[in-house]
């Protein structure tokens, strides 16, 4: 996706612009804080040392991305992967969880979507209960679930997951369904001249075609895994994990420590994305769909 | 036990009368009829099954509630809940969804007019779309303070980026042969844009409307657990889950439900009168 050959320039040229602004925006969020300080202590400040200064608050309003790096750096490469400050360690939870969810959730996707496409009675009250499912802002259960299932014995990553599950199973219905009913009438009347039984127009036909819908929906189920196991430590109070670290920081008001939590989930929601399209790739390359029509039909 | 096997009872019942149902032929009206009912019947019949449940095997009303106290609950309480729904859905959803929706579709059409803007934010915007975002919750709230406006900002930043990306492929999606006949007719941009391009992006806006409304409601929940003045959706979730509250806590689950549904369905229906001519709408 970056490396396609007249992208980079204009995508470096946004990004240099958004991070000039985010720095414009530091020294006008963050000065009020050094002339007030200056005030108390009778100093008269300079604009430049003002400048300099907003990039060195110890709890800003908004830190510079040098500064969020800084912390990024500190908090990985600096720390032992198990001390309770290591952003890895944060991230390894958070990881954990969103990669059990996902899969729970990708299997749960794909058996709903089987079920629905092969009986008529389940596509016609199930799906409806699918997309209602979406509707309903399923995360403001999560505290819910994790209490509940906490109090039955549950503990750890499991209820955790299973909100990831929650929403990560509704992009991969919506687009196996579609998948497995790509093939056309001519196919299927090929597979019947065959006499292919149930089994085999499944096997042989439906999945091999709705291999392209399932990878582009599996990269959007990976990212809102990720945001439903960010979410889902919200509740269980700061213990571990990204959304922990940005909880404690936002109790405690240290912004640097949330910019930076929220910097490594996304690396992780990149890094699982691409994962994921690189999978895509090889699986189509050998089924020699690469570039095909199904592509460009499950990517539009 | 017994209630619970006049549950499955039920449940069993139910699918039969689904699975005959839908082998039959109808005419046009009966089809619209039954493709009604036979999802209704499924979500009756389980409402009856966790009903069943919760009282066949006693389950405590800690861990689940069963649906005919969860509803006494919602007509007990109706001023908390409207109050609540008035400071999280009136408040911070509307208004950001509106703010959020609106600023996505004008960023849309200026990047619209350079090529080098496209090409620099689409993949950025795709990318973005991607985060986490719910993470700048925390943020925000330090930000605008414990009222609805830091919750309307999330919601802002929430909706931003779908919107963005799907009107910039929307107005991408006009053909060049409709383009050379505008061309043709010597009409302006502007023209075009209202004329052709807007009404073939309207799918994907409204493809983006629709997601942003589901977007906005979590949104606004999940940003309500970190600070809150004593009011809001998800300020009594977190607060009566702690006090084990728990079908207060269903109660407002069910409004957030009937309200998050309820959005969706209104845009699926101005969707419905707007891109009559799409074939999806088509039956």
């Amino acid at each position: 996706m970056m490396g396609k050959n007249g992208k980079l320039i204009p995508i470096l040229t946004v990004l240099a612009v958004i991070v000039a602004i985010w720095y414009v925006c530091v020294v006008w969020l963050n000065a009020p804080f050094e002339y007030d300080q200056a005030q108390r202590n009778d100093i008269e400040l300079t604009f430049g040392e003002m400048v300099s200064n907003t990039m060195a608050q110890k709890r800003p309003v908004l830190p510079a991305v040098h500064q969020v790096f800084e912390e990024i750096w500190n908090t990985t490469v600096l720390k032992k992967v198990t001390s309770k400050r290591s952003l890895i360690y944060h991230a390894w939870i958070t990881l954990s969880v969103t990669l059990l969810g996902f899969v729970m959730g990708g299997i749960l996707g794909i058996l709903l979507s089987v079920g629905i496409v092969h009986n008529k009675a389940m596509d016609k009250s199930v799906m409806p209960w699918v997309i209602t499912s979406q509707t309903i802002p399923i995360l403001a259960i999560a505290p819910m679930i994790i209490v509940v299932l906490n109090a039955i014995g549950f503990s750890g990553l499991i209820p955790k997951a299973f909100i990831a599950t929650y929403l990560s199973f509704f992009p991969i219905v919506v687009g196996m369904v579609k998948g497995l009913r790509s093939p056309d009438q001519a196919q299927l009347d090929l597979m019947r001249t065959y006499n292919a039984s149930k089994s085999q127009l499944f096997w042989k036909l439906r999945w091999p075609s709705s291999m392209p819908y399932l990878f582009t929906s599996l990269k959007v189920a990976v990212a809102a895994a990720l945001v439903g196991a960010i979410v889902a430590e919200l509740p269980t109070g700061a213990v571990a994990g990204l959304g922990a670290r940005m909880l404690a920081g936002s109790y405690y008001g240290q912004t640097i420590q949330i910019w930076s939590a929220l910097f490594v989930a996304a690396i992780v929601a990149a890094g699982l994305v691409i994962i994921v399209g690189i999978l895509h790739n090889y699986v189509l390359g050998r089924m020699g769909q690469l570039d095909g029509q199904g592509t460009r039909e499950a990517d539009a | 036990m017994n209630i619970f096997i006049y549950a499955i009872v039920f449940w069993l019942a139910a699918w039969a009368l689904n699975q005959y149902l839908v082998k039959q032929s109808y005419d046009v009206v009966m089809t619209r009829v039954v493709n009604v009912f036979v999802p209704l019947l499924f979500g009756v019949t389980l409402l009856v099954l966790w009903e069943g449940a919760t009282r066949g095997f006693e389950i405590p009303k800690i861990l689940l509630p069963p649906p005919s106290m969860i509803w006494e609950r919602i007509t007990n309480s109706l001023p908390i809940l409207w109050v609540d729904f008035k400071q999280t859905f009136l408040h911070a959803v509307l208004i950001g969804y509106v703010i959020g929706c609106g600023s996505g579709f004008i960023v849309a059409l200026l990047i619209d007019r350079s090529p080098f803007l496209k090409r620099g934010l689409l993949p950025l915007g795709n990318f973005v779309a991607a985060l986490p975002i719910i993470g700048v919750a925390p943020i925000m709230v330090m930000w605008f303070g414990f009222d609805w406006q830091s919750k309307a900002a999330v919601v802002i930043i929430m909706t931003f980026f779908p919107m963005l990306v799907n009107t910039v492929q929307g107005l991408a999606t006009s053909g060049h042969m409709e383009r050379d006949l505008m061309r043709t007719y010597a009409s302006s941009w502007g023209q075009t844009l209202l004329k052709l391009r807007l009404p073939c992006a309207m799918p994907f806006i409204f493809n983006a409307l629709k997601i942003n409304s589901t977007l906005a409601m979590i949104g606004a929940i999940v940003a309500e657990f970190f600070g809150t003045p004593t009011v809001g959706m998800g300020f009594r979730i977190s607060t009566e889950v702690g006090r084990l509250n728990v079908d207060m806590v269903w109660a407002e689950i069910a409004v957030a439900a009937l309200a998050g549904s309820t959005f969706y369905g209104i845009i699926a229906l101005i969707e419905k009168n707007v891109t009559f001519w799409h074939p999806s709408q088509r039956v």
